[in-house]
């Protein structure tokens, strides 16, 4: 009988079984930030067990909170980057080189089709784009990925949502999953793996791969996951070039990380995108969404433009595209947040910031920041923000604040008007 | 192993989140201590009193999905540091029931039609519930009459309990 990308990745990492049908499972890699790793890193040493199972398969950012804005998150920091140098961590992005994680370990070359990764991180069903198994985790699993490079996961079901048809135009990636997220709720894929496939994902870039896979968690999946293919080596060119001959070498070594045909699903689902239009959240789940047309008019204080599943340089060309040659709406506080340097730089030399700029953004070092009410963009009680981010959740973005999760070029169109707009509609 | 005994605190909606749990303002605390104030300080749920109900309930009843959302391990800590060792609902979060094990505390899962008769019976009451995770059973107390629930749970998940949790029981065996 056939196997699902996750089977034959589990096949090929676990190390151990346990009752109840639990893998410990062999880690490729372990990334790890400034929020969650602290707590485990100060655990570790209290035990005496400060140890790194590999100091190359270990990858660390200060991200979140970046530059500190307390004496609090300084610490956190500090506490990172004391046991990143302490132990040699090789890749460690600090003030400068820093940014989203979710953003630099792709861009670095870091997550790979097969692979197995784990962060202190929900949001790590983003690197699922590469065909990675890739879950998010909490500290106490962190540690033990830090300390031994395994991790324990019940061998998840898979549900495969195969995206065809049409897209429509100034329909994007961010419009399809929340869409499907809206089909699927938010508990629709508990403990189970999102398959995405069909011909809209395979026509996407790794970019938009990532902002679909992004949201997994958002329906509950402990990853989304797409096949390896073309563009897959194309973008991980750069770092496997010295590993294969050929592109066509790496796709054909990828190409076991794909399900086989007969292959067995909790469910399949096919998910028609040609009438997907664009869309944003209301209230507090993500999966209450509305058409930004029954929405047109709802007023906004704040217009957020980032994050690990919208703040990538595509993202920055579909906001500028709708921005260019306009201003922010004189009630709104437009701020846009470039997820990593390398977009940061590209946006620059782009001239994309200075369109920003001139709109009157303001314009961020790349962080997580607002997002989750952290820093740079904090909403007031009673405050509306249009967000590119993933998580609507009361008080998220600030403490009685409220956000409507949407596309960039839905939140640049909000940005321009004051409310909520149809992009297309920005003349 | 914890304390799994006590009063229960009834929170009656779906996809609790961890942000409700406990918010990220306060994920730059590097104790686990610093959380304990905290716990569901953003939950708006009527009949909760984030003041009153923490401090003398020991156990939560809820319904699906409870601790969606965010990663953070915050979440079982807020409750381990209010001496809430056990949560028992419908369904739960991957992450947020694998945190609450590897923490060496319980999140029991319990079939609908049972939640939903455990609201009925109990959730206006004054309530008391302990946990025998030996025979996995859940003994529910109120107006004198005692009721009791199986439940089941991997020898895995009763393993990392006993051992107080993963990094002891991972750091030992592998």
């Amino acid at each position: 009988m056939g196997k699902t990308i996750a089977e034959k990745i589990f096949e090929a990492h676990t190390v151990d079984t346990q009752s109840g049908g639990i893998s410990v499972l062999k880690l490729d890699a372990v990334f790890c930030h400034e929020i969650t790793t602290p707590v485990a890193i100060n655990d570790l040493v209290s035990k005496g067990k400060d140890r790194v199972f590999d100091n190359t398969k270990i990858k660390a950012v200060v991200d979140h909170v970046t530059p500190s804005k307390d004496s609090k998150t300084a610490e956190q920091a500090k506490i990172l980057r004391d046991w990143a140098r302490r132990h040699d961590i090789k890749d460690f992005f600090d003030i400068g080189k820093n940014g989203v994680c979710h953003a630099i370990f792709p861009e670095n070359g870091f997550s790979r089709p097969g692979y197995t990764i784990i962060m202190g991180d929900s949001h790590t069903c983003t690197h699922g784009a590469f065909g990675a198994f890739a879950a998010g985790v909490g500290t106490t699993d962190l540690q033990v990925g830090i300390l031994k490079g395994i991790c324990t996961f019940k061998t998840p079901e898979t549900i495969k949502i195969n995206v065809t048809g049409q897209k429509q135009e100034g329909v994007y990636a961010k419009d399809i999953i929340l869409s499907i997220i809206k089909l699927l709720t938010v508990n629709g894929a508990t403990n189970k793996v999102i398959e995405f496939t069909g011909n809209v994902i395979s026509q996407m870039t790794m970019e938009e791969r990532m902002t679909v896979c992004n949201m997994a968690i958002e329906a509950g999946g402990t990853v989304g996951i797409c096949y390896p293919d073309m563009t897959t080596v194309e973008y991980l060119w750069p770092f496997i070039k010295e590993e294969f001959k050929t592109k066509e070498d790496a796709l054909k070594d990828y190409s076991k990380w794909i399900s086989d045909s007969d292959a067995t699903y909790a469910q399949v689902i096919e998910f028609d995108a040609s009438k997907v239009v664009p869309v944003a959240t209301v209230g507090f789940k993500p999966d209450q969404v509305e058409t930004i047309e029954s929405l047109k008019g709802t007023k906004v204080d704040q217009v957020y433009i980032g994050s690990c599943t919208n703040g990538r340089i595509e993202d920055l060309r579909e906001a500028a595209a709708v921005i260019k040659g306009k201003k922010v709406n004189k009630f709104v506080r437009a701020i846009v947040s470039p997820a990593s340097p390398k977009t940061y730089n590209m946006a620059l030399k782009e001239g994309l910031l200075e369109i920003f700029d001139e709109a009157g953004f303001c314009v961020t070092n790349p962080t997580c920041g607002a997002c989750l009410g952290m820093s740079n963009g904090v909403l007031a009680n009673g405050e509306v923000c249009a967000s590119t981010t993933n998580r609507n959740f009361a008080g998220r973005m600030g403490k009685g604040g409220m956000v409507h999760l949407m596309s960039p070029a839905s939140a640049a169109a909000a940005a321009i008007t004051g409310t909520i707009t149809l992009a297309k509609e920005i003349k | 192993m914890k304390n799994f005994k006590g009063k229960v605190l009834f929170l009656d909606r779906s996809d609790i989140n961890t942000d409700e749990i406990i918010p990220a303002r306060y994920l730059t605390e590097v104790t686990k201590e610093a959380l304990k104030p905290f716990l569901l300080e953003d939950l708006e749920l009527d009949g909760f009193n984030q003041k009153s109900d923490i401090v003398e309930n020991s156990v939560i009843i809820t319904r699906d999905n409870f601790g969606c959302g965010s990663s953070r391990e915050h979440a079982p800590w807020a409750l381990e540091m209010n001496d809430i060792n056990v949560v028992i609902a419908e369904g739960f979060a991957r992450i947020f029931r694998q945190n609450m094990y590897n923490c060496g505390m319980l999140a029991i899962s319990l079939k609908k039609n049972v939640i939903d008769q455990i609201f009925e019976k109990y959730s206006t009451k004054t309530t008391t519930v302990s946990v025998d995770l030996t025979k996995s059973i859940i003994s529910i107390e109120a107006d004198g009459k005692t009721e009791e629930i199986p439940f089941s749970i991997s020898e895995f998940d009763k393993d990392l309990v006993k051992a107080g949790g993963w990094l002891n029981f991972a750091d030992e065996k592998y």
